[in-house]
């Protein structure tokens, strides 16, 4: 009896949270370079609708896949202008995308509401099928951006902390006068983090649409790009704690669908509380430890490069 | 997180030449818009002409507006007034919230009292529940544990839960609805509405709360206090300020006025508790204020400005069959405007 409940929540842990991984993994990075994107939940819809009315255009949900990715660094690079080239508040700068993210993902995404598209392809190996736990549930059935999410997590992280462009984007983070002063460009860097952050924020999104569900319906995303600003904070910026926070913020939401479906009485708001309050008391036990703060940029805007 | 200081948009200007400018970015946001609706194959200059009838030229449409306004102004100034010491409260959402739930647990519980005792014990609660929701990451940010912006955010998450688990749960209207939802309060808990329309006792509230503001910050020491904060904290310890006591009420007192915004749309527009309270008030109320640069007439007219923009969207829906939430892209082209004018200079 255990057993499958063990193996039904980690299958819809790693379910749910693969668009979380890929959200989190974007804003991560954005807000590395300094920059707080509140409008993550625009990019996401962006991703899904985009993605979604491509695939059922075209037939193609790879090519579904590539437009969601596009637009998503598109819909950030223009965040960017907005906070790095004309120096707007980034909170409501983010807002604003927020809002755009709801309109144009609404434009986009209505003639195609009703319309059915083949999802990306999901493999599992037979060595992993053949396992007694395994075979009959859904786990290890996925497609590739599931599959691809731990490494791209990795990727990310040794961007991030293993070479010298991550190095300079963790510098604009925390100091960009600094940066600046050492020979590097603020500005640019925030784009290329941006770019690369918006591509993962639309991978995301293009998850949900083309992968979980297969459909387009207005609002989605349901609230998981705040779900993954809120895990950025858990996992105090670090990609690799990130994979951690992804699946414990799908594993409340998997848990709580078993729970219901086996009538179990625990109110299922309460768990999905959880996670939330778990974040707060992380930042609480954590809270002077500087190496595990925020970039101490993030948020300011850079004044000073002419 | 940020640490953005004042709030400001459109700097200090006088208010003709505000007005000015507010105007001509609406205009381009509009031109903007029609330019969207005529790719999307509709006709601009009819989508305007009606939202135009069915809104401001119409009597029921016009009090529409308020409707929409009342909230709108509540969550703004929960935002305004701990800016003004440099505090970021993007937590209006989960405020009003909370004080939908406790003015509901007020109105469900004592259904006997007559109206003159309970309207205002259910507006009190409504204060408190959203004050005390705000006061959290006001003590967390003045014993310098969490950072105000990024708590207000998460517990943003947390009170539709709460809300949700009530009347899932124990308030559930037992009468056989299928749509969750406490059962209805008492006669005497609802605010009195006018003349027929949705226009609820909750539009008085907000505009005292937005003379408060003002009165608050103009006229008093404790205006003079928060902005000596504001302007700079360290200043003002040296100075003697309890700035850790100033930090935690002035979130709270924002916080309250994002509940009695909470308490408005339960007891003035719905009568139970619902999900679904606010589709968005909070953040909403963030622009606005922000758009307003904190200043009173400018969140009364920022107010109005994006109860007509929420209101084209149900004409666009009804009229074009435009789905409700393309008028978030003309939102958010008034906003992209406003953001892009100009950089701003180091320190403001």
């Amino acid at each position: 009896m255990t057993t499958p409940l063990f193996s039904g929540v980690l299958a819809g842990a790693i379910l749910s949270g693969t668009s979380l991984l890929y959200a989190t993994l974007g804003e991560t990075l954005v807000e590395r370079a300094g920059i707080v994107n509140l409008g993550l939940e625009g990019i996401l819809l962006i991703g899904a609708s985009t993605g979604f009315a491509t695939a059922a255009a075209t037939g193609s949900a790879w090519l579904g896949l590539l437009v969601a990715a596009l637009s998503g660094g598109l819909a950030n690079i223009l965040f960017g202008w907005l906070v790095v080239s004309r120096r707007a508040n980034q909170l409501a700068s983010g807002l604003a995308m927020l809002f755009f993210g709801f309109g144009l993902s609404a434009l986009v995404g209505t003639p195609y509401v009703g319309a059915v598209i083949t999802g990306l392809p999901k493999w599992r190996p037979a060595w992993l099928a053949a396992l007694p736990w395994v075979s009959g549930s859904t786990l290890f059935n996925y497609d590739a951006l599931t599959w691809m999410a731990l490494p791209v997590a990795v990727l990310v992280w040794w961007a991030l902390f293993r070479t010298r462009w991550g190095l300079g984007v963790r510098a604009v983070g925390e100091s960009p006068a600094a940066a600046f002063a050492s020979g590097r460009s603020p500005g640019i860097l925030q784009f290329q983090a941006l770019s690369a952050g918006g591509v993962l924020g639309g991978l995301a999104g293009a998850h949900l649409s083309l992968s979980l569900t297969l459909t387009w319906a207005e609002y989605m995303t349901a609230g998981r790009g705040f779900i993954a600003i809120a895990l950025v904070i858990f996992s105090k910026w670090h990609p690799l704690r990130a994979v951690a926070g992804a699946l414990l913020f799908g594993g409340a939401e998997a848990l709580q669908l078993q729970l219901q479906a086996r009538g179990t009485d625990v109110s299922p708001f309460l768990l999905e509380m959880f996670p939330y309050l778990l974040t707060i008391l992380v930042l609480l036990a954590w809270g002077g430890a500087r190496r595990l703060a925020a970039p101490a940029s993030l948020g300011r805007t850079f004044y000073g490069s002419e | 997180m940020a640490e953005t200081g004042r709030l400001s948009a459109l700097g200090s200007a006088p208010p003709v030449r505000a007005a000015l400018r507010y105007g001509a970015i609406t205009a381009v946001a509009l031109a903007a818009f029609a330019m969207v609706l005529l790719l999307a194959g509709k006709d601009p200059l009819r989508a305007y002409a009606d939202t135009f009838s069915y809104t401001l030229a119409n009597a029921y449409g016009f009090s529409e507006l308020l409707v929409r306004m009342t909230p709108l102004l509540l969550t703004a100034v929960a935002v305004a007034l701990p800016s003004r010491l440099g505090l970021i409260n993007v937590g209006g959402e989960g405020q009003l919230y909370m004080g939908a739930w406790l003015a509901s647990a007020g109105a469900l519980m004592f259904p006997g009292l007559p109206r003159w005792q309970l309207l205002p014990l259910v507006a009190l609660l409504g204060f408190i529940g959203g004050a005390v929701w705000a006061a959290i990451p006001g003590v967390l940010r003045a014993a310098r544990l969490v950072n105000e912006t990024i708590a207000t955010l998460l517990l943003n998450y947390v009170a539709p839960l709460i809300v949700s688990y009530f009347i899932f749960g124990p308030w559930r209207d037992v009468r056989g609805s299928a749509y969750p939802q406490s059962s209805a309060f008492s006669e005497a808990a609802r605010l009195p509405s006018f003349f027929d329309t949705r226009v609820h006792g909750g539009l008085l509230i907000a505009l005292a709360a937005l003379l408060a503001y003002w009165l608050i910050m103009e006229k008093t020491r404790w205006g003079v206090d928060m902005r000596a904060i504001g302007g700079n904290p360290e200043a003002a310890r040296r100075l003697g300020l309890p700035v850790a006591a100033w930090i935690v009420i002035a979130l709270a007192i924002g916080g309250g006025f994002a509940g009695l915004a909470g308490m408005g749309e339960a007891m003035g527009i719905h009568g139970r508790l619902r999900q679904g309270l606010s589709p968005g008030y909070g953040f909403t109320g963030f622009l606005i204020a922000w758009l307003a640069g904190g200043r009173p007439l400018g969140i009364l007219f920022m107010a109005f400005l994006f109860a007509i923009i929420t209101s084209a969207g149900d004409t666009l829906q009804i009229t074009q069959g435009l789905p409700y939430s393309a008028i978030n892209l003309l939102l958010a082209m008034i906003l992209f405007i406003v953001l892009a004018r100009r950089p701003r200079k180091a320190g403001r």
